[in-house]
């Protein structure tokens, strides 16, 4: 079970006591004293929930300056939504499923069905970066460029930055693939659960880019 | 459940071998955070030749210095000498010193840690940081020097190259390139931060037994980590503006040094002054608050009195973070908003007097009865707390949008701004330095020579500080490079020359700290007991300066509360957080 910030927080509050009462809290590492602490699985699942949240925070900044933008300017002009985004999303959408598909053959340890999955979901997410390009030849192609039109400048920026945090995904994917485990500090398992719930993430934050981008134009 | 994962790659635990693995690009958080510590020292001796320049000018702006071509000081000049020293004393200087530096080195010990949670991208976070020192610097030495739009670097002129001035074409990309890596670093290192003091604190070490010092550290990084994404962004369509055509931040049809501009319309400058302040808002806090914790440790540790309100403490710690979000907009009432808007960012602001005034309180009730040694590191903290009064009390008046539309262009908000963000962090530092010192390099700082430090610099910057009021009040513009045509301000001159004499007897002092540094650092007395100021959190329980993994392989158990001093029944006036309850001895 990934560890939660709100989880963590409960455990230590119970055994906040005040005073001299019995240790609790910082750490349930039953570990014989003297022994030296790894870091804590959960430490990564903390960590990538944060990692996340600073994430949230530049594409809010990004969508509140669109929507702030478009309504003070008089100079915007509606961007045309290339059709091959609908295929791309599609494709994003799939690769949602193959991973989870991927982590349950994981967790029931059929590694080899397990790699096949997970090279199909790196495969649909190169070609999802594949066919963002092709979106923007194609908007390239029809005269809008980066600097035409705020509408097209939004569209360019949010894609790329979309396109950008995802190619950070996929770099998790090959890490998940190619890594030696046995000299690591944390299992496949786990990478492939980190992994998973930022792939997850980056689904969803393209759903609500497009919505932008579609709703707002 | 917790499981740990651990293929025996606990390898950051040994200590490396080797000048470059242990000193360079170590992961040692102790090393990092001395590292973080050297960069700011540095950074403030730039920032503050910076500001003796300008200094020089301001109080005899018809004498000419061989250091200037043609001796005499240019207006561009000015502008750059201030640009650079407000971004490179704010984000190299306040940013990385209370936060980066002490932080590191002490958050992990302080909660029983063996280093970071992730001791690699701690060492990335640092170099990330160091590389957009030296883009910054770079500014100065390329065609148009350093970038003359100050440290907000409001667009229109920010986002439109040469025409704009010099500085604002080659030195005004390399600052917001600058600037945007410096987010990169600060986001690695609140991550690091946050995770650190979640999961790895030791057995007993209970949210409600952390040290005040921690509790900032902690929220500042909450901070860091929510503001720093959206500064990014506002770079990234900045520099897109400069460099692609973009048209976020400029409007059409403007005149800029004779030229129409016709290659952006339709932008809208204020969308920066949101975004900025959005993150600005909440650094004065990252800045203020580690010098809050430091403070409110060395006050309970020197007068050997528990924190008056701990629970009180973190909830004016944690509403002071929280409220930072919400005020940025006072930054902007002379941009043209509605007063409406405006009202409600001022009831906002004057409510962050209410956890100030707590802290404040809770600071005197901790003295109040107290057994108090007035040592350098106490007197920099009780210093904190002045300063601390003084520039917030301004604060209240700037908060007014009537009152702001005439101080916010003038000095009084200078000399605000400086009292509380940068003089009085600036203490904290200076407490935390003389107390861990001897944690970090087993000697002590000279006292002697740390007292006349103390003195100089504290009446040197009321003294420097405080006039700048005045000239607020007397309607005396800042960012003006010469005033003296005008008759009004004409006759202010003489207190700028008081304001620039304090200013280089201060910065004089400042040289004293930098000896006493080196001087102690060979020579000052040894630091021989692990706790010679008798203190009560878990750095003072083990050697000075600390082993590679802090505990020597030792997982320590905390027992107490960090501020348990002169406890009835108790027979010493502390009790150590590590000390189990049987060995506690009684009166």
């Amino acid at each position: 079970m990934p560890g939660t910030v709100t989880e963590d927080i409960e455990i230590i509050d119970a055994g906040h006591g005040g005073g001299t009462g019995t240790p609790a809290g910082g750490d349930d590492d039953s570990g014989s004293p003297g022994a030296r602490r790894p870091v804590p699985r959960r430490a990564y699942f903390t960590a990538l929930q944060l990692g996340l949240a600073a994430i949230v925070m530049f594409f809010m900044a990004l969508a509140s300056s669109y929507i702030v933008r478009k309504g003070l300017g008089t100079d915007w002009q509606r961007t045309p939504m290339p059709r091959v985004v609908w295929f791309n999303t599609a494709i994003l959408l799939f690769s949602s499923v193959t991973i989870i598909v991927a982590r349950r053959k994981l967790e029931s340890g059929a590694h080899e069905a397990f790699r096949t999955w997970w090279a199909l979901t790196t495969g649909l997410g190169l070609l999802f970066l594949a066919g963002q390009i092709i979106a923007w030849r194609g908007l390239a192609a029809a005269g809008m460029l980066l600097s035409t039109n705020p509408s097209s400048s939004f569209f360019y920026l949010l894609t790329a930055a979309h396109g950008a945090h995802l190619a950070g995904g996929i770099f998790a994917l090959l890490y998940v693939t190619f890594r030696q485990w046995k000299r690591s500090r944390i299992s496949q398992a786990t990478a492939a659960e980190l992994t998973s719930i930022y792939w997850h993430f980056m689904d969803g934050l393209w759903v609500f880019l497009l919505v932008l981008l579609t709703l707002g134009r | 459940m917790v499981t740990h994962e651990d293929g025996g790659g606990h390898g950051h635990h040994q200590p490396p071998s080797g000048f470059i693995w242990k000193y360079i690009f170590s992961i040692d958080h102790k090393v990092i955070g001395i590292q973080y510590l050297c960069l700011a020292l540095f950074s403030v001796f730039v920032g503050m030749g910076l500001s003796l320049l300008m200094r020089l000018h301001l109080a005899w702006p018809t004498t000419k210095w061989f250091f200037f071509k043609g001796g005499l000081m240019t207006p561009e000049q000015y502008l750059a000498l201030m640009t650079m020293h407000g971004t490179i004393m704010v984000f190299m200087v306040l940013t990385t010193a209370p936060q980066s530096g002490f932080g590191n080195y002490f958050l992990p010990i302080q909660i029983g840690a063996a280093d970071m949670a992730f001791p690699v991208l701690n060492m990335l976070s640092f170099w990330t940081t160091f590389v957009s020192l030296v883009v910054m610097i770079a500014a100065f030495f390329v065609a148009g020097g350093a970038p003359i739009g100050g440290w907000t670097s409001y667009p229109t002129l920010s986002a439109l190259g040469e025409i704009a001035g010099p500085g604002q074409g080659a030195g005004e990309t390399l600052w917001i390139v600058g600037l945007a890596i410096f987010c990169g670093a600060s986001l690695m290192g609140a991550l690091n931060f946050i995770t650190t003091l979640i999961d790895l604190r030791a057995k007993g070490m209970t949210l409600g037994r952390l040290p005040l010092t921690c509790w900032t550290w902690f929220v500042t990084a909450i901070l860091g980590l929510l503001a720093f994404g959206v500064l990014l962004a506002a770079c990234i369509l900045l520099l897109l503006d400069r460099i692609a055509g973009t048209s976020f931040f400029v409007p059409g049809g403007l005149v800029i040094t004779d030229q129409v501009v016709t290659w952006h319309k339709g932008g809208s400058p204020l969308l920066w002054q949101h975004l900025f302040w959005f993150f600005g808002h909440p650094e004065v806090y990252i800045a203020i608050l580690p010098g809050m914790g430091v403070t409110s440790h060395l006050l309970s540790t020197f007068s050997r009195k528990p924190v008056f309100g701990y629970r009180a403490m973190v909830g004016a710690v944690c509403g002071i973070g929280f409220l930072g979000f919400c005020v940025w907009g006072h930054h902007m009432f002379i941009s043209g908003m509605s007063p409406y808007s405006a009202f409600a960012f001022s009831i906002l602001t004057m409510t962050i007097g209410v956890p100030s005034a707590i802290k404040t309180f809770n600071w005197l009730g901790t003295l109040w009865g107290g057994k108090i040694q007035f040592n350098c590191a106490m007197l920099f903290a009780i210093g904190f707390v002045s300063l601390f009064v003084s520039g917030g009390l301004s604060g209240l008046f700037l908060a007014q949008p009537s009152l702001d539309l005439y101080l916010h262009d003038a000095y009084f908000v200078v000399a605000h701004f400086h009292l509380i963000m940068g003089v009085a962090a600036i203490f904290g530092m200076f407490a935390g330095v003389y107390f861990w010192f001897p944690k970090m390099f087993g000697r002590f700082l000279n006292e002697g020579i740390g007292k006349v430090h103390f003195w100089i610099t504290f009446i040197g910057v009321y003294a420097i500080f405080m006039p700048m009021h005045y000239l607020g009040l007397a309607g005396h513009p800042r960012r003006y490079f010469d005033t003296t045509a005008v008759a009004y301000l004409a006759k202010l001159q003489p207190v700028h020359v008081f304001i620039s004499i304090a200013a280089f007897i201060t910065i004089g002092a400042q040289f004293l700290f930098l000896f006493n540094l080196v001087w102690s650092l060979m020579a000052g007395k040894e630091a021989k007991e692990e706790n010679p100021w008798h203190a009560t959190t878990l750095e003072w329980s083990i050697p000075s300066p600390p082993p590679h993994d802090n505990f020597g392989g030792i997982e320590p158990v905390v027992y107490h509360g960090p501020y348990e001093f002169s406890v009835p029944g108790a027979a010493d006036d502390y009790i150590p957080q590590h000390l189990a309850p049987n060995l506690v001895r009684k009166a």
